[in-house]
């Protein structure tokens, strides 16, 4: 893992599902089967299998094969920062 | 656009004790455009003075046109948990936005074999796959590991004992990991490798697995059945974190 994690913040994962929600809002869509491809590794995971840390104040989404950050995102009272450094592309299908 | 994402209102049509710490609430949702077993949806709550907080629930019911039903498990210190089980009663209100995921679904033509594992409150969507796949008269070869503390933690007990009796092809299997009663013939310990390759066996080698559960249980039974030789494409997972959220 990139970044070394204690027992509680390695307890406190989840499945990108979480955030479906609020990336839907952001998004227009569910995005939980959009393909992406992880920056550092390559490996190219659905947004709902990436692995996601959502105690903080910011949730980061971090790819199952690497643990490398993929997504972050926070947010303020009138806005979502989403910071997709991590990510190489999103996949969107086309309708 | 329709959607999903739209926030709704919901009014309780019906609330159900499920154990003394878990709790069903049927919800009728003008407009619900319908749901696949396994996806969720996001319960808002808004205080007087703007603060507000969100939370994702399974949702446990099969699709059943305008009604939707949630089961939620009192968390200690949830803020969300606790309203709805202190505060919340039949003919409020509730905002929420959904159906939400695609990933962490399941229907009948999707088939099988079905191997659903859940912790604790990871029954829920599980449930609703149940649900649906009786729903639709599926015969899909099935078999349930549910992993619960004491006999009395058990949601939807009876009801898993109804569908398990109904002859459609369904098994389930249950483990007790804090105490058992006298002469229970179940599993006793946490789930592990030998429990999984012992009740995915019957399944054969070309099962799709869901596990639902907190964490630790997740990563436990997607690891032992990628062990077992499951690819990573029939194994989908949905994580609750140490307890639930």
């Amino acid at each position: 893992m990139a970044d070394p994690m204690d027992d509680a913040t390695a307890a406190a994962m989840v499945d990108g599902n979480a955030l479906a929600g609020m990336l839907a809002s952001v998004f227009g869509e569910d995005v939980t089967m959009t393909p992406g491809r992880c920056a550092h590794c390559q490996t190219v995971s659905m947004v709902g299998e990436l692995r996601a840390y959502v105690r903080g104040p910011g949730r980061v989404l971090r790819c199952p094969a690497c643990g490398e950050v993929v997504l972050r995102v926070v947010e303020t009272s009138d806005s979502v920062y989403v910071d997709v450094r991590g990510a190489s592309y999103l996949r969107f299908s086309r309708r | 656009m329709v959607s999903a994402i739209a926030w709704r209102l919901g009014t309780v049509t019906d609330i159900t004790d499920e154990t003394t710490t878990v709790r069903s609430f049927r919800l009728d949702v003008p407009g619900w455009p319908g749901h696949r077993a396994g996806q969720h949806l996001d319960l808002r709550l808004t205080a007087e003075d703007g603060y507000s907080v969100e939370r994702s629930y399974s949702i446990a019911s099969a699709a059943d046109g305008s009604s939707v039903d949630i089961t939620v498990e009192r968390i200690p210190d949830g803020e969300v948990s606790a309203f709805l089980h202190d505060t919340v009663v039949v003919g409020d209100r509730l905002e929420l936005r959904g159906p939400i995921g695609g990933y962490f679904v399941w229907e009948p033509a999707n088939g099988g074999p079905l191997l659903l594992v859940g912790g604790g409150s990871g029954v829920v969507p599980l449930m609703a796959m149940l649900r649906d796949r009786m729903r639709q008269a599926s015969t899909v070869a099935t078999r349930l590991l549910s992993s619960s503390r004491h006999l009395e933690d058990i949601i939807y007990r009876e009801e898993l004992d109804r569908l398990a009796n109904a002859g459609d092809g369904l098994e389930v299997i249950h483990t007790l990991t804090r105490s058992q009663p006298v002469g229970w013939t179940g599993y006793a310990r946490r789930i592990d490798d030998r429990m999984l390759a012992e009740v995915a066996d019957p399944l054969g080698s070309s099962l799709r697995a869901y596990i639902c559960g907190p964490t630790a249980l997740v990563e436990t039974a997607a690891n032992a059945l990628s062990r077992l030789g499951l690819p990573p494409d029939r194994i989908r997972t949905e994580r609750f974190g140490p307890t639930g959220t």
